[in-house]
């Protein structure tokens, strides 16, 4: 089979493999296209009018396959359901004319936007849905990837405006606000507060300094003094609350951290200021007091972007639940939204839904797709009396199903509640990066301490400002600057590779990892089946082969259509499911079935030996036409990953619930040798707690919701890109380009930073141990002072700039 | 220079209406998002006028609604 390998789709830049090419008209050029649902995104861009987006982006968007799924009708019909009130009364609000009528009415909502990758994404969905009728405004949140829109009800459904947001390639889905975006919301406004104050303050009170430092206005200088005063006040008591609650808070529960020395110097430096201001004393701190307080809420809040900004994405735990649910009573059915589940009600589950609560198959057999739950990628078939579980994905037929638990006793609750209890009990690294950092508070305090008691003692009347100066001077560099500016450059680095690093303590613990655990399905591996052989029987082509598969499949939910979406279906009528056997149709007068070699041929051939996968039959008229080879493929970069860390001596482990024979096949093409099979998420856990026990420090990727108890409770821990929501907000990071080797560079990157850390530590206590006894001497004037200071901390920020710079050599040097 | 015992207090006047002006910006939720403006500035549109594309789409069902 011929692979092309050097073409990238012009759209999301993914190789074209596909036997079957695709293209479509850009600017008056024919662009090659990976698959059908690219094609389609590609050509609904050009028609709107919207071929800008190809110019302006920055970064490539995910390959579209939502524009496929979206074919069937099945999917266009879960759309529907957000047209139904009472659906919309749930994140829909009206703005306009009388209640009760519709007429004259906007409407607004707010949408989460899965799949926005640059700037450009933003600008192409605000332009798309502004030209359909009927909307009045769009505008998309970058930072939180939330869209609020406007329209009348009365010109356009909602579901249309879903519908084209779709066909742009993206997901979207209704977003309402929970507790936590109210006090992420409320948090990040008072830290551009804070900001803005301490921001202006420190400008003015640096102008002010001015003449104060040269002496040039003597006879001002009381006057400018209280003005300084004045301005440096509300730096002092709002910009700086928060160190003054964190370090109450850190004293109350006996326990030093940063935050003590910083509330120290700020408070004991605006004190003496003061005391100086109104007895004529020989300095005031005003300047200092305000930079400092700046430059430590800036750190800070560039931290708290860098947390928040991840959460955000998949902000909603439970999303995975449809917010609907049709329920079946004796006067029909009847369109409820999921909180009114309740136990004993009967439900209808359309192919293509998510089933919302656990439940017991009353009529219907299909399969249901488990994948979230379990990692397993194939569907299980479920007939009458099975079980099925609340968050898995109805496939093939439709279902009715009679609740037996929802809420807080269901299934997807019950590794919530398991991943809150790995979390609690996660080990504290965290702790000992505060150990050194306590040690470190103690060490200035007791110099402090014994400079103030030594000058008091020799009578000097400088006594408590050259304390005051120690303080002042040890904090900003050696801790407080050195190690944020390495972290940030660090993870800003590494944000532009496509890693999302979101807990502070990553960077700190990526150093000490000696060992890796790996889920199986959708981290090493795609997670989705991908076809991998076909063997045509004499007579027939590869080609039309293609086609009547991929026919067949088109309407289906099942993972195996997927595979099929790149190629052009042929005309196949009377399409029939039949579950957990095949599909059937007819072409051209014939009888197609395709799918298990007994279901496809009454007298089926020997099915063709392969290691992993699964092979599927195609026939006409009951004559085998063709094998099809299905299955999940490791990632491109997955061997590459595994042998770097091998290398650095770091044991590599799989861990996956998959009892089957392809967990061997895959840890051997992948090169890891330590694999553990037929896991729980459960039995995962003590695993990994085995692991942490005997000392290992531990890094866990993962994607389903079976790795999330793992992914909480493990030292470090990692999702990949097409992890499920609750993954994602439980993983300390986030891979969002499917480069795993990307995990090497941040292990390389890490101990990088740890390297600039200390050097910028060095630098640090060598200016201090140089200017501190100056200093204290009274030998160095203020501005020799102010001057040293900044070029101390200058030198500090440019060295940890250096880390930007590095990857690129990182990965030419591995 | 007697002037500079009027100048100070009113920059520190224009300071206070400053930060307020701010704070009002802020609630209005001007602030909420701070990576899109910067980029969205560079997006110009008007390279050629837009073709109607209620037209061109056939998958656009709600333009016959009129």
């Amino acid at each position: 089979m011929s692979v092309r390998e050097t073409e990238a789709c012009f759209h999301c830049g993914e190789p074209v493999r596909g036997r079957q090419r695709w293209t479509a008209m850009i600017n008056g050029e024919e662009q090659p296209m990976c698959c059908p649902g690219c094609k389609a995104v590609a050509e609904t861009i050009m028609a709107s009018g919207l071929k800008d987006y190809y110019r302006h982006r920055t970064e490539l968007p995910e390959p579209a396959s939502v524009p496929a799924s979206m074919a069937g009708p099945a999917a266009r019909d879960t759309l529907t359901l957000y047209d139904s009130p009472a659906m919309q009364s749930r994140f829909v609000a009206h703005h306009g004319t009388a209640q009760g009528t519709t007429h004259g009415t906007t409407a607004e909502a707010t949408l989460i936007i899965e799949g926005i990758t640059c700037a450009a994404c933003a600008w192409l969905i605000e332009h798309r849905l502004a030209q359909l009728k009927g909307v009045t405004s769009a505008s998309l949140n970058l930072s939180n990837h939330r869209l609020v829109i406007r329209w009348e009800p009365e010109q356009i459904l909602l579901s249309a405006i879903f519908e084209a947001i779709w066909q742009l390639g993206y997901k979207a889905a209704p977003f309402s606000a929970t507790a936590d975006d109210e006090r992420h919301n409320r948090e990040s406004k008072a830290a551009i507060r804070r900001l803005a104050v301490s921001g202006i303050g420190m400008m003015q009170v640096m102008m002010l300094a001015v003449p104060l430092y040269v002496g040039m206005a003597e006879q001002y200088e009381v006057f400018v003094r209280f003005a300084s005063m004045l301005l440096t006040t509300p730096v002092v008591l709002y910009g700086a609350r928060p160190f003054f609650d964190a370090a109450i808070r850190d004293l109350r529960s006996r326990h030093l951290t940063m935050d003590v020395p910083v509330s120290l110097a700020i408070l004991l430096a605006f004190c003496a200021s003061i005391w100086s201001t109104f007895n004529q004393g020989v300095e005031v701190y005003f300047d200092s007091v305000c930079m400092f307080t700046f430059l430590l809420l800036l750190g800070r809040f560039l931290e708290m972007r860098a947390r928040h900004r991840m959460g955000n994405a998949g902000n909603n735990l439970l999303s995975l639940l449809p917010n609907v649910a049709c329920r079946l009573t004796a006067s029909g059915e009847e369109i409820i939204p999921v909180e009114e589940i309740r136990t004993g009600d009967r439900l209808k589950i359309r192919p293509g839904q998510p089933i919302p609560a656990d439940g017991l198959i009353l009529c219907g057999e299909s399969a249901v797709d488990e994948a979230a739950l379990t990692g397993e990628y194939m569907p299980i078939s479920k007939v009458t009396g099975d079980t099925v579980i609340g968050g898995t994905v109805n496939c093939e037929n439709p279902l009715e199903i009679e609740v037996t638990a929802t809420g807080a006793s269901a299934r997807l609750s019950a590794i919530v509640r398991l991943m809150d209890r790995a979390q609690q009990e996660k080990p504290r690294i965290a702790l000992l990066a505060d150990r050194i950092a306590s040690r470190f508070v103690a060490a200035v305090l007791v110099i402090s301490g014994s400079v103030f008691t030594y000058w008091t003692l020799q009578g000097d009347d400088h006594a408590f400002f050259i304390a005051l100066s120690v303080l002042v001077v040890t904090c900003p560099c050696a801790l407080s600057l050195a190690t944020p500016t390495a972290l940030t450059a660090t993870t800003t680095a590494l944000r532009e590779r496509g890693l999302l690093i979101s807990k502070g303590h990553v960077l700190e613990t990526l150093n000490q990892v000696n060992r890796v655990v790996f889920d199986k399905t959708g981290t090493l591996t795609e997670g989705h089946l991908q076809l991998e052989e076909v063997r045509p029987f004499p007579g027939f082509d590869e080609n039309p082969l293609y086609e009547l598969a991929a026919a067949l499949e088109q309407d289906s939910a099942h993972p195996i259509a997927r595979a099929f979406s790149q190629f052009e279906p042929a005309t196949v009528s009377d399409i029939r499911h039949h579950t957990s056997q095949g599909v059937s149709g007819t072409h051209e007068g014939q009888k197609v079935r395709f799918g298990r070699a007994d279901f496809a041929c009454s007298k089926p051939p020997e099915t063709p030996q392969s290691e992993t996968g699964q092979w599927l039959l195609l026939s006409v008229d009951d004559q085998p036409a063709g094998w099809f080879l299905l299955n999940d493929t490791l990632r491109r970069t997955t061997p590459e990953l595994i042998a770097a860390l091998q290398q650095q001596s770091i044991a590599v482990v799989m861990l996956t619930g998959d009892p089957g024979a392809s967990a061997p096949a895959i840890a051997a093409e992948a090169g890891i040798r330590e694999f553990y099979q037929g896991l729980s998420a459960e039995q995962k856990l003590e695993k990994v707690r085995g692991w942490q026990a005997a000392g290992d420090t531990v890094l866990m990727v993962g994607d389903g919701i079976n790795d999330v108890p793992v992914l909480a409770g493990a030292d470090v821990s990692l999702a990949v890109s097409d992890a499920t929501d609750l993954a994602k907000t439980n993983a300390d990071a986030l891979l969002i380009s499917g480069q795993m080797t990307l995990i090497r560079d941040a292990l390389a990157l890490a101990k990088r930073t740890r390297i600039i850390i200390r050097e910028n530590i060095l630098w640090a206590l060598v200016y201090n141990l140089i200017a501190l006894p100056l200093a204290a001497a009274g030998l160095v004037p203020p501005w020799a002072a102010a001057i040293g200071m900044s070029f101390s901390s200058l030198l500090v920020v440019l060295n940890a700039l250096r880390l930007t710079r590095l990857p690129k050599h990182v990965s030419g040097e591995l | 220079m007697d002037i500079i015992y009027v100048l100070i207090p009113l920059s520190i006047l224009l300071i206070s209406i400053a930060v307020l002006v701010f704070f009002w910006a802020v609630k209005g939720g001007q602030f909420d998002d701070l990576d899109s403006p910067a980029h969205r500035i560079l997006f110009d549109d008007d390279d050629e006028p837009q073709p109607a594309p209620e037209q061109t789409k056939p998958a656009d069902k709600k333009s016959s609604d009129d």
